[in-house]
């Protein structure tokens, strides 16, 4: 079975400005595919070279195995959920979701028929005469979602349609999308930059900045194995801390940093004498160094108490802000601002990643 | 004569107290809500505003009209007898329309009659022609064109109305006549041996009065068309449409006020068009206008001039409304 989506060697660029750089990628069937950056770093772009808005400037886009160039959106196997749904304000719910069909010239009875099926998949039976304003948030967004399955694509892409919705509902629709992917069994190609949305409902993410696919993996992999400082960044919150190595000991290395000798995994293989960042999360941070643990100390700026974890934010010495996240257990008491604590972490729960030469 | 000195006072003021208690009852119901109209704006300003309003209104809009409407109902008469036994409402002008003659109801006035359906039809026709000129240009300076690009546009189409509407017919001429330009660059290129008579054949006409009003559209045009998400549009192409489905289903719906907007204006100015049909008008059309224009200064008949007026007026107003009706449009969205 050909692959759902195939990126090779696409660059889009327009005019001096390169929007997407050099992206390679193989999207599986029935895949739930996330590409997850900040806004701006090309994403929106890439999906609408997938639909078929944008030419890529080189590479070549094949959906299903075909070559897609010169092919355009309404051409292609694809259906597009726009950010701001774009539901047709004149057309009733039915109608909407019918449109795609109506354009295929499929016959009237056999068009309400699916349009009814459709309306039950989405839970908006009752509402098919209605006009699109009359519905809620979360109503309009399962209508545009079921407008673009009527036309039976293979490939469904999204563009942060969860965007404009509260807090509540968008957490609603994540595990509803997650449920519609998995009953339609099509590949579904997700924009976001809010990774929880990413990490939740992804079988995969890619994760993007400034028009790099920085790294492809699952949401396990992205969080856990970064493989560059941008991911390591981007993709939940991390403590950075600069440094050079002085040696390496298997999978480990040992760096020197203004905070003293520090020393974490070394899974991209940094030689003695690179320049490196060393990135530790919050929640592996220990209170109260003890032998195993490396550690420095910090003044205590900010402690917010959330029940089972506090998060204490530190000022160490380099006049760093330092994030630790500490489980209920590992406090006797709380940290008051001011107080001095030692913290630490384990070797192995930190990461040395290469520091980029721009920084 | 006192009576109507206190008509023309008395009806602005019955209406200034109308609006005022209107506005006292929408205050108390709570329809209406915030600061009132003279404590947003003063008394001073406040006064000033309803008064040069409610004169604009009634002495430049409604008065005229009135008197056209009454004096199209009196006969016509030497400027001694007016308001005499004789001055008494009587449908004589009215009656001319349709039988030329003011007293015999025998034979019907076949040359007006062709002459105003005529200008109705061609207003038709050139409202449509019209729309498809301009569509394209203002569904693209609305959906596609760059800035720059729009204000190149805009500059070109606004610059020739800077050139006055009787230069614009005569250069029409011009350019048409037998020895005209472009006869001569017909006859140069061996396409006709004879000068095509242009102007006879009314294209002059037609030409100058869909240009005259080419603006009337293109603007409401653009406005509507510009309104619409462009996520729309893409929508649809993404669902497969071809480009005119999207026209037809996507675009032309959601312009439709502005189209509406945009063909009324035209088709009531090109019905009341005066110089374009004097200037261009080939010498067997008779347009309904000229007609109008006789009737005033050729047979010094103003009241039959005025029913003829008033005739045009009432018509055009019905053909939009009877059109805006099966649109299913009312007149508050074409305004938007």
């Amino acid at each position: 079975m050909a692959a759902a989506v195939e990126l090779e060697g696409v660059n889009v660029t327009f005019g001096d400005f390169v929007a997407v750089k050099e992206a390679n990628l193989t999207i599986e069937p029935g895949e739930f595919f996330s590409f997850l950056g900040p806004s701006g770093c090309g994403k929106t772009t890439l999906l609408r070279t997938i639909s078929g808005f944008i030419e890529p400037t080189r590479g070549q886009v094949r959906i299903g195995g075909a070559d897609m160039k010169g092919i355009g959106p309404n051409k292609r196997p694809t259906a597009l959920i726009f950010q701001n749904l774009a539901l047709f304000p004149m057309m009733t719910v039915a109608e909407n979701i019918g449109y795609g069909l109506r354009v295929r010239g499929v016959p009237r009875h056999e068009r309400d028929e699916k349009v009814k099926n459709l309306l039950i998949q989405v839970a908006l039976a009752e509402h098919g005469h209605k006009k699109v304003s009359e519905l809620s948030g979360g109503q309009k967004q399962r209508v545009a979602i079921a407008r673009a399955l009527a036309v039976e694509p293979s490939v469904l892409l999204l563009d942060e349609p969860l965007s404009a919705l509260d807090l509540k509902l968008r957490q609603h629709m994540r595990s509803e999308l997650r449920a519609i992917q998995k009953r339609v069994g099509i590949t579904f190609i997700y924009i976001t930059h809010d990774q929880g949305e990413a990490l939740t409902m992804s079988d995969r993410i890619a994760v993007m900045n400034a028009g790099v696919i920085e790294q492809v993996g699952d949401g396990r992999a992205v969080y856990a194995e970064p493989r560059t400082p941008f991911v390591a960044s981007f993709v939940g919150e991390n403590n950075q801390i600069r440094g050079r190595i002085t040696a390496r000991d298997g999978a480990m290395a040992t760096l020197e940093t203004p905070l003293g000798t520090l020393a974490g995994r070394n899974p991209v293989a940094l030689d003695v004498g690179q320049e490196a960042l060393l990135f530790v999360r919050p929640e592996v941070m220990q209170l109260r160094a003890n032998g195993t643990t490396a550690g420095f100390e910090g003044e205590t700026l900010d402690v917010a108490y959330e029940g089972s974890v506090t998060h204490v934010t530190l000022r160490v010495r380099t006049g760093q802000k330092v994030m630790a996240s500490l489980g209920a257990s590992a406090l006797a008491a709380l940290p008051t601002p001011g107080e001095t604590l030692r913290i630490g972490f384990r070797p192995e729960d930190a990461l040395l990643l290469a520091r980029p030469e721009r920084h | 004569m006192s009576g109507s000195l206190a008509f023309v006072f008395g009806l602005p003021l019955a209406v200034v107290v109308f609006f005022f208690a209107l506005a006292a009852y929408e205050r108390r119901t709570g329809v209406a809500n915030g600061g009132g109209f003279f404590q947003r704006n003063g008394l001073a300003i406040g006064l000033y505003l309803v008064l040069a309003v409610g004169f604009w209104a009634f002495f430049i809009i409604l008065l005229p009209q009135l008197a056209m409407v009454d004096m199209s109902f009196r006969p016509k008469l030497p400027p001694s007898q007016m308001g005499g036994p004789k001055d008494l409402y009587t449908l004589e002008n009215y009656r001319y329309f349709l039988f030329g003659s003011t007293t015999s109801t025998a034979e019907w006035n076949w040359l007006h009659i062709k002459a105003f359906f005529l200008t109705i039809g061609v207003s038709i026709i050139i409202t449509l022609i019209n729309f498809a000129i301009c569509y394209p240009l203002a569904f693209h300076m609305a959906q596609s064109a760059t800035a720059a690009r729009l204000r190149v546009l805009l500059l070109l189409l606004i610059l020739p109305y800077w050139v006055n509407e009787i230069l614009r017919a005569f250069a029409f001429r011009v350019l048409l006549s037998s020895g005209g330009i472009i006869n001569q660059m017909l006859m140069g290129s061996g396409l006709t041996s004879e000068p095509i008579d242009f102007l006879g054949a009314d294209v002059g006409l037609y030409m100058g009065l869909s240009y005259a009003y080419l603006l009337m559209m293109i603007f409401p045009l653009y406005n509507a068309i510009e309104s619409l998400d462009k996520n729309q549009v893409e929508a649809a192409r993404d669902l497969g449409a071809p480009w005119w489905h999207i026209h037809a289903f996507i675009v032309l719906p959601h312009a439709k006020p502005g189209i509406a907007s945009g063909c009324t204006l035209v088709f009531m100015l090109t019905a009341g068009a005066l110089a374009a049909p004097l200037v261009l008008g080939g010498p067997r059309t008779l347009w309904f206008t000229p007609i109008v224009y006789d009737r005033f200064y050729q047979a010094f008949n103003w009241p039959q001039g005025a029913a003829y007026a008033f005739i045009l007026l009432v018509s055009c107003i019905i053909f939009v409304l009877v059109v805006l009706k099966a649109f299913r449009l009312s007149l508050g969205e074409i305004t938007r």
